[in-house]
């Protein structure tokens, strides 16, 4: 599903350059919930922004659903993340003067589904995350969570390959926490991939792999508890 | 290609801002009132000077006569020349090539008598040409023609005004007048556009004026219209090589001003159309003055909300939205809040000018204000183009920023 292969990245800062991924490899196949762990500064976000075509790499090979992604222009990124990505924010960014139905429905309009189409399928998503009769209010008559569930309603609704995640909960308290968490995790037990990156301990423990990074390195890449095959290595134990 | 989805966001994005939608199209709204405004009341303005000459054809040179103010050749001065069938031959054959329209004028008193009804009025004895340069509409009948000249017929063409005073509703045409005495057929009735005083003329062959009241080749003037395909100062060359011609045939000091008086049209439409060109050059400065300012305004506006929304553009590309969805649905906005406005402007401009209509004329000679269809149509183009380039700039600029930093923006 995605490969990355000795991925470098550099920042210039005035005529220096700042190094901040130093040849990451990756492979997430299809339905693993993944977490990337890191303090800030470990190039956590950095990762996230080249897996989610929202920045270039400079160097290294990254493959996305089997695809070389190398030199895209901005169209041809535009098109492969409303294809394959669905994106969920820590600041939630949704769009003001829009609905959270009309939010949920804004991939789709780019992907070019008819309006009756659009909006029929955001309400479907936006009962699946509980907030059918939500669907009229705008972004600042909902809660912080409710506002994350419509981020992840809407990051759904085209059906992608992957759901990438930044912080999802770093504007939540506990409680919403563990909310949106079970309900990655119910999206990732029908299937979808998930990516999320985190700074929380708790957060990346409900995932069911871990991958660390420190300052632009992978220092370790491990099954949680919760992941299958850990479960089958603890009973044939 | 009509997208009503996307004319569906735009609105959203107008009516969700108000403030900043009406912000910018009061701006240009305002600044196309101004210009509207501005032209229409130029426009009025150059309507009252041609106004002023609208009586007589536009290229008409009127030749009359005085007193000499200077001895030559012998003759003292302070002697009256007279214009005659000469001087009349002699204008029609030196100068053919440049003459469209030529008559001459006899001015007599007419006192006019049918039935029981009498009145005095004016009598222009004339040649057919005459209609042409006083610019004379024939409402019944027919004007004075080449037969009358030569027949020396006893026929009258009477103003609408003293029609109406002899033969109130009645008809006058065919019927036997009493002119000074002598019995005369009305064979036309017209009006005229230079107003009442006009109408209430009356026109008969200048030969028959000439034979039954004093029996001379007298004529009081010549008028003539010169040849439409004359440039104005070609115009005025002839006037004044006519006026040399003329002294010189009538034995008139080169330099006496006063023997011969020659009214040229041309002169007059040079000086009112010199004082409209800079008239005009005034208010194109200061109009697309006022239209740039109104076009920064929009553009300052554009930079601002495009800054406004960079986040809301970054959250649509990570979406999936194309650079040039981005940019075409600033751009339509900009263009239809650009010309709403504009056209707004316009409306209310053309709506003042009509309210203040004829109103000014009095004190102010400004009548019928108005702009030309080139002018509207001129100004909704600039307008467009301006809400096209104001839109256009930043949102390509905004387009180009990586969502992922346009995200950060907060």
């Amino acid at each position: 599903m995605l490969e990355i292969k000795k991925l470098h990245k550099s920042y210039p800062i005035g005529k220096d350059s700042l190094h901040v991924l130093k040849g990451i490899d990756l492979h997430i196949k299809e339905g693993e919930f993944v977490s990337i762990m890191g303090s800030s500064g470990s190039g956590k976000s950095t990762l996230l922004n080249i897996v989610g075509l929202l920045d270039e790499h400079d160097e290294g090979d990254y493959y996305l659903n089997g695809q070389l992604i190398k030199n895209l222009n901005e169209k041809k990124a535009a098109m492969l993340r409303n294809k394959f990505l669905g994106f969920v924010f820590q600041s939630f960014n949704l769009i003001s003067y829009k609905t959270a139905l009309e939010n949920v429905a804004l991939p789709l309009y780019y992907k070019g589904v008819n309006r009756k189409e659009r909006l029929k399928t955001a309400l479907e998503y936006l009962e699946k995350v509980g907030l059918k009769d939500w669907a009229g209010h705008l972004p600042n008559e909902l809660s912080g969570g409710q506002k994350q569930r419509v981020a992840i309603a809407r990051a759904l609704v085209t059906n992608p390959k992957v759901v990438l995640a930044d912080e999802p909960t770093g504007a939540l308290d506990s409680t919403t926490t563990d909310n949106v968490m079970d309900l990655l995790r119910d999206i990732n037990n029908e299937g979808m991939t998930v990516f999320v990156i985190t700074h929380e301990e708790e957060v990346a423990e409900q995932t069911k792999r871990i991958v660390r990074l420190k300052d632009g390195v992978i220092i370790s890449d491990e099954l949680t508890a919760n992941s299958e095959s850990f479960k089958h290595a603890v009973k044939a134990l | 290609m009509f997208d009503l989805d996307r004319w569906r966001e735009i609105f959203q994005s107008i009516s969700k801002n108000k403030l900043r939608s009406v912000m910018s199209g009061f701006t240009v709204a305002f600044a196309i009132l101004l210009f509207t405004l501005l032209f229409g009341v130029v426009n009025g303005l150059s309507n009252t000077f041609k106004d002023a000459f609208v009586d007589d054809a536009q290229n008409a040179i009127f030749i009359s006569t005085g007193v000499t103010t200077k001895p030559y050749k012998g003759l003292q001065s302070g002697r009256r020349v007279q214009l005659k069938n000469k001087q009349y031959d002699f204008v029609k054959k030196a100068y053919k090539d440049k003459i469209e329209l030529l008559t001459a004028r006899v001015f007599k008193n007419a006192n006019i008598s049918y039935k029981n009804k009498q009145d005095n009025y004016s009598l222009r004895a004339v040649h057919p040409d005459h209609q042409f340069l006083e610019k004379t509409i024939i409402d019944e009948g027919r004007y004075i023609n080449e037969r009358d000249l030569k027949e020396k017929s006893k026929v009258i063409v009477i103003g609408r005004l003293v029609k109406k005073d002899i033969f109130g509703e009645k008809p006058a045409i065919g019927k036997r007048v009493n002119v000074n005495g002598i019995s005369y057929k009305v064979v036309g009735v017209f009006s005229d556009s230079g107003g009442d005083r006009e109408e209430r003329q009356t026109y008969m062959p200048v030969t028959t004026a000439q034979a039954l009241y004093g029996n001379n080749d007298h004529l009081g003037q010549i008028v003539l219209g010169y040849d439409q395909k004359l440039s104005l100062d070609e115009a005025i060359a002839f006037g004044n090589k006519m006026e040399r011609d003329l002294r010189k045939k009538l034995s008139i000091h080169p330099d006496d001003q006063g023997a011969v008086r020659i009214m040229n049209m041309a002169e007059a439409n040079k000086n009112v159309g010199v004082f409209m060109a800079i008239l005009y050059v005034l208010v194109i400065i200061i109009g697309s003055g006022t239209l740039i300012a109104g076009i920064i305004g929009i553009s300052n506006i554009m930079i601002f909300v495009i800054k406004e929304r960079t986040k809301e553009f970054g959250i649509r590309k990570a979406l999936g939205a194309q650079p040039s969805s981005i940019v075409g649905m600033v751009v339509q906005e900009s263009v239809l809040i650009t010309t709403l406005a504009g056209y707004l402007g316009l409306s209310l401009g053309t709506y003042f000018l009509s309210l203040i209509g004829n109103s000014l004329e009095e004190d102010y000679f400004i009548k019928d204000p108005s702009v030309s269809t080139a002018i509207v149509v001129g100004a909704t183009i600039t307008l467009i183009l301006s809400g096209l380039i104001a839109g256009y700039l930043p949102a390509k600029k905004a387009s180009k920023i990586k969502p992922i930093i346009a995200l950060r923006a907060d």
